[in-house]
Formats: C-alpha cells, sequence, structure tokens
C-alpha cells in the first residue's frame, strides 16, 4: 500500500469511560460513532463503508442505520482495529468506498448485551488447552513470561516497571481509570494472579467504545480536523493457542507485522515519535520493543525500568496509561488507535511536543495475532 | 448441586487417535512420511509440507518444562489454586499444555528445564489427560 494516500478525518471514544451501567454494547458502538461523526462533522449517510468486530457489521449498520457499500467483520481480537484500518485503507485506495467508519465498543466490565466467551469442548483449544485450567486470559497470557526472563535475564522489578511507568502516564490523563502513583514494591506485593504476575500487571476491566473514520487523503483537508495519514500498516496471525505458539522468546505475528508497517511507512526506528505497544498484560511493551525491532529483547526491561518510555523519556510508550490504567474494555486495540491520533492531532493529555510520527502496535488473543499502524501528521 | 467439572475434551475424527492413545497409556504424536516433521495438535496431514501421507506413533514421554503459570485467580472449575498450568516441550519437538503432578506448585519447585515424564489421569471412562511429572533419575 501507497504511504499518505488515507487519513483518520474522524476519532472519537465514547461520551464515558470505565463502569457504564446505562448502555449496552450496542449503544455504546453507536455512541462511539455518533461522536467520531461528530468529530469529523460528517452525516451518518456520509458514511459508505463501515468495520468492527466481534458485533457483526450488519448488526452495528443496522442500529445506525447506515446503508455501507464494503463492509469488513475481521474479528481477530483486541488488535482487529489495527487490521481495520489497513483493509480500509486499501478498499479506499482501491475505489471500493469513500468514507470509512470503524466502531468498537465492548461492555466488558457491566457485561449488558454482551455474549460471553465460550471455548468449545471440540475445538483444539478445547481438547488441548482448557482441561488444564486455563480460565480466562490472566491464566495465559503470562504463560510465556517466565521463558522470556530466563532467555533474557528480565527481572521482576523490570516487568514491574511497566506498570509504575504506565500510571505516570495515567496521572496525566483525566480519562484514566486509574491514575493515583504507584512504586515497585506496590506492584509485587499486589495481589497474586497467576505468577509471575501480580494484580497490578494485568489490565483493567471496564466499559467503554470508540469509532474512527477514514477517508482519501485528498479529501482530508477538507474536514475540521487536522488529517492524521497511514503511512504504514501490517497484520499477521500465528496461533489462537498460546501453548502453540513457535517461540516464548518472541511473537512471530508481532515480528510479522510491525516490520511490515515499518517498512510500508519507509521510516527508521529513531524516526518515531510516540509509541502504543498494547498492553493487556506488562510484558506485551517488552515483547514489543524486541519484536517490532527498536532494540535486542535482552535490553527491553532494562530500558523501561530506566525511564526511556516515561513522560520526558526519548520513546514515549502509552501515553494514555495504556491498558494497565487507562481502560481496557476486552480488546483494547481501539484506544491505542485513539491516543496516537491524538498525539498526531495535538491534543493529548500528555502531549508528546512536535511529535510527527506515531507506531500503534496492537495484539489479538494472546499473541494470536497482531496489527500494525504508522500514523504522521505530515503529508 | 453437582461440583463444578474440570473441562472436558470432546474428540473429533481428527484427533481421536490421540484420545484412544492417552486410554491406552500412550501418548501419540504424528510425523510427516514426507518431510519427517513431527507435529502437534493432531490433523491429518503436515502443517509444515501439507503432504497428506502422515503416521501416527508412540512418542517418549519425556520432555522438560518450557514455561508455566501458576494460577490464583479466578481459578477454572474443578481446579483448586494455587495450580500451574504448563507447556512442556516433548523430546520430538512438539509442546503441549499440561499440568504437573507429584510435584509442588510453587516457583522453587517447577524450574524451568526441569526433565518430566508423562503420566495419564483418567477423567472418565472415555477422556484420559496427559500429564506430567518430574523424570525419576
Amino acid at each position: 500500500m501507497r504511504s499518505n494516500q488515507v487519513a483518520v478525518v474522524g476519532a472519537a471514544e465514547t461520551t464515558e469511560l470505565g463502569v457504564i451501567p446505562n448502555a449496552s454494547q450496542l449503544q455504546l458502538h453507536a455512541d462511539a460513532a455518533l461522536n467520531a461523526i461528530a468529530d469529523a462533522g460528517l452525516k451518518l449517510s456520509d458514511i459508505d463503508g463501515f468495520a468492527t468486530a466481534v458485533e457483526t457489521p450488519q448488526q452495528v449498520c443496522h442500529y445506525l442505520g447506515i446503508k455501507p457499500t464494503w463492509v469488513d467483520g475481521t474479528s481477530v481480537g483486541g488488535c482487529s482495529f489495527m487490521l481495520h484500518v489497513r483493509h480500509a485503507a486499501a478498499a479506499i485506495e482501491a475505489g471500493l468506498c469513500k468514507t470509512v467508519l470503524i466502531t468498537h465498543a465492548e461492555s466488558g466490565k457491566s457485561m449488558i448485551g454482551k455474549a460471553p466467551r465460550s471455548i468449545p469442548a471440540d475445538s483444539l483449544q478445547g481438547q488441548f488447552e482448557a482441561p488444564y485450567g486455563v480460565y480466562g486470559p490472566p491464566s495465559m497470557f503470562p504463560i510465556p513470561v517466565l521463558r522470556f526472563m530466563k532467555t533474557y535475564g528480565i527481572t521482576h522489578e523490570q516487568l514491574a516497571s511497566v506498570a509504575v511507568v504506565q500510571r505516570e502516564w495515567a496521572a496525566k490523563n483525566p480519562r484514566a481509570m486509574m491514575k493515583d502513583p504507584i512504586t515497585i514494591a506496590d506492584v509485587l506485593n499486589s495481589r497474586m494472579i497467576a505468577y509471575p504476575f501480580r494484580l497490578l500487571q494485568c489490565c483493567l476491566v471496564t466499559d467503554g467504545g470508540g469509532a474512527l473514520i477514514l477517508t482519501s487523503a485528498d479529501r482530508a483537508r477538507d474536514f475540521p480536523r487536522k488529517p492524521v495519514y497511514i503511512m504504514g500498516t501490517g497484520e499477521s496471525v500465528e496461533t489462537p493457542m498460546v501453548s502453540q505458539m513457535e517461540t516464548f522468546n518472541s511473537s512471530r505475528a508481532f515480528k510479522t507485522a510491525g516490520p511490515l508497517a515499518f517498512r510500508e511507512a519507509g521510516i527508521a526506528h529513531k524516526d518515531v515519535d510516540h509509541l502504543m505497544i498494547y498492553d493487556a498484560f506488562a510484558h506485551l511493551p517488552l515483547f514489543g520493543l524486541g519484536d517490532l525491532g527498536f532494540m535486542p529483547h535482552e535490553e527491553t526491561g532494562k530500558f523501561i525500568a530506566d525511564g526511556n518510555t516515561r513522560p520526558g523519556g526519548k520513546l514515549p510508550l502509552n501515553t494514555n496509561g495504556g491498558g494497565l490504567s487507562y481502560m481496557h474494555s476486552g480488546m483494547y486495540g481501539m484506544y491505542a488507535l485513539q491516543e496516537s491520533v491524538r498525539q498526531m492531532r495535538g491534543i493529548a493529555p500528555a502531549q508528546v511536543p512536535n511529535a510527527t510520527i506515531s507506531v500503534c502496535h496492537g495484539v489479538g488473543g494472546m499473541f494470536a495475532a497482531s496489527g500494525t499502524i504508522v500514523f504522521t501528521n505530515e503529508r | 448441586m453437582a461440583e463444578p467439572q474440570r473441562a472436558r475434551p470432546k474428540p473429533t475424527p481428527e484427533t481421536q487417535h490421540f484420545w484412544d492413545g492417552t486410554k491406552a497409556g500412550e501418548l501419540r504424536l504424528q510425523r510427516c512420511d514426507a518431510c519427517a516433521h513431527v507435529y502437534f495438535p493432531p490433523r491429518p496431514f503436515c502443517p509444515s509440507c501439507a503432504s497428506r501421507k502422515v503416521s501416527i506413533f508412540k512418542a517418549s514421554g519425556k520432555g522438560f518444562l518450557y514455561s508455566y503459570v501458576i494460577n490464583h485467580r479466578p481459578a477454572a472449575p474443578g481446579f483448586t489454586p494455587p495450580y500451574a498450568i504448563a507447556v512442556v516441550e516433548l523430546d520430538e519437538g512438539p509442546r503441549m499444555m499440561s499440568n504437573i503432578i507429584d510435584c509442588p506448585q510453587t516457583p522453587e519447585a517447577l524450574e524451568l528445564d526441569m526433565k518430566l515424564e508423562v503420566a495419564f489421569e483418567a477423567l472418565d471412562d472415555k477422556i484420559t489427560l496427559p500429564v506430567f511429572r518430574p523424570a525419576k533419575g
């Protein structure tokens, strides 16, 4: 795909984030969509392309009254929205549609109008993982951590520092769920969830949503907001079974999607002003920094513990507070994209001064899938 | 009310040989007749070279502890926390999720790379799960 041919011209989250007991998951999609439409200065009837995950495109389109000529229901977990951005950019370039709306919403905490996740007993996961006591992401996602730590000499303190640093960012963000400062000791003394991870190394569980509107870069100039261009994109999947990853020392999906996006954007790592790495759990930023090629995996723990990703550091990372402190409805990728767009618009609560390139990297499932978007505000 | 039960696998035509094996006290893997790739989970073709000529064989049942978590909460039905959810690398190459028995469920006792051997735990008259214990000697 060619760089900077398509732009984000509308971006918004749900009116509220956190605990939203007065709206169903479907209504949260609509709330986010209507906010994004207003942000872009559009009408619903202007939307001719639509993408969403978990809920079907037909469900959300009917609810909103959208009549699309292009839809994408790619649903690969929390990074689905990165893949939607990539697919939408390709569709707009190919002339299949002009204005794409991407929505995410999840009643992850209140569970209103949300189907429970289940593992069929005759699926491969149901036969070869579920019988061993896996029960939700906290029991599965950290399974690679001990091997990763041993291979690269990563310490428990370094993995705790991920949560500490992200809380520093969250403190600057009025919409973040958790804003009180925490220390390494707080993290290492918090309730054990699945050794080696404790409560403060696991994502929040919240309600919320977000929506993006994309159109061609040529049209983007006429919109009220500063356009944020799609500079590079990548995607991949590996396996729905964490036990079957090629290795626990890296993520094959990360190593495919990330470099693909960098190559397409034609950028080097030193060009990156702002970085989002989907942090459902504290090890993901370490995998991401290594697999995206910012540094050898061995250096990732020390890099974060030394403060390089905190406010004022040389590589601002997860500047909304991340899934650990900002919000995590279950599929966090949309919120990472929203923060990248805010940073590129120059309106983020913890704005990185003069940032022109933002990399937004997502994960789906337990390293099952990945999507990477490189954004820029310069064309 | 009945005690909540541990999740029970339901075999499919492609995996039935594996579950027949565990019931007979064998850990069965598959090897590609064309490229010799050994793989898991079961399927009637090679995920490396796509050949449909594959054979089922009895694995050694030996391996080592590749990684694990010790799950505290929430606990799965039928499990009493804390319990380890492990990934074992078999001597033949493939990895599989499992539990480690005859071993304290602690970071001190569960050392990465420790040698393990398969054991079998019957859930009912249809399903026997392969689990692992520290290897003797």
